[in-house]
């Protein structure tokens, strides 16, 4: 199994906002158990989602070489429910930064409907201790979020270059 | 530049916010580990609070100065804080009150000075000297 919980990026802005895109399926998992016969995709897995938005949005600004880990939620609201079939859109937006962590806001929405609302908090692990722990490898952002990454640079091109030609 | 007690006000509203408290929880004397439950890493949301709310910056270490003396025999000995030490901590911590402390200067009771009014004076310091 795999641990992405964002399927595309669709606007990053270095330092500042991302916006995600997560299509829920009927397919995943998840939503034969929850629950049988109504299927919500679960809270902690759209606050999965929200953390992974931010937290490569943090990660993006030191080029990925801070370990960024999800340190603690101070606040989260889950209005409405989200079903499969829907795309739920992920929005986060750096409100703080700095050597040792930052402060993100994170939406997300289903149909222009809001379905969650948190703060999440990220620290940067302490770089000497991480590194006596698990060496120069960074755990936290694997070949996933550059593949995401990727198809998001290489859809700005493309959007820079019709833009252009057009 | 606000009065005391509304810079308490604000301070108590930022910890409602970070440590998931009840406002009436909150004393002026209430310490954050202590009393309010505030972990390590509530440290550094509570200075993103501070610094968003009254629109300071604050350094590093300065409000919530890190280890101040871990590893150094100078300021602590046989798990006490030395005078050396106090003067240390006057210096760092010019916005503490050490009165009680400094009776018994046990290193486990360090983390009871970090109280409320402690970060109310703290902001009042800064705001003043802005």
């Amino acid at each position: 199994m795999r641990w992405i919980w964002i399927d595309r990026f669709v606007a990053f802005e270095s330092g500042k906002s991302a916006r995600a895109v997560k299509n829920l399926s009927l397919a995943e998992d998840h939503f034969a158990d929850h629950f049988p016969g109504y299927p919500v995709m679960p809270a902690a897995l759209i606050l999965e989602g929200l953390a992974q938005t931010g937290g490569i949005l943090v990660g993006e600004v030191n080029q990925f070489k801070e370990k960024v880990v999800l340190a603690k939620v101070p606040r989260a609201s889950f209005p409405r429910e989200a079903f499969a079939g829907q795309t739920l859109v992920y929005d986060a937006e750096i409100l703080h930064l700095r050597p040792e962590g930052a402060a993100v806001a994170g939406r997300a929405t289903a149909d222009g409907a809001l379905v969650a609302e948190v703060e999440i908090f990220f620290a940067h692990l302490d770089q000497n201790r991480s590194q006596a722990l698990f060496g120069d490898h960074n755990f936290v952002f694997g070949s996933e979020v550059r593949y995401l990454l990727g198809r998001l640079a290489s859809q700005v091109s493309t959007l820079a270059s019709a833009g252009t030609s057009g | 530049m606000p009065t005391q007690d509304e810079i308490y006000t604000k301070v108590s509203a930022t910890l409602v916010e970070a440590l998931n408290v009840d406002e009436e929880e909150i004393r002026p004397t209430s310490t954050l580990q202590g009393d309010l439950g505030a972990e390590s890493i509530d440290f550094l949301d509570i200075v993103f609070r501070l610094e968003r709310e009254f629109g300071i910056k604050i350094p590093r270490g300065e409000l919530f100065p890190e280890s101040i003396f871990q590893g150094d025999p100078d300021f602590v000995q046989n798990g006490r804080v030395t005078q050396k030490g106090l003067d240390e901590l006057r210096t760092r911590m010019p916005f503490a009150d050490l009165g009680d402390f400094e009776k018994d200067p046990e290193v486990t009771k360090l983390s009871d000075l970090f109280t409320v009014e402690l970060i109310t004076r703290y902001i009042q310091g800064k705001l003043s000297s802005q």
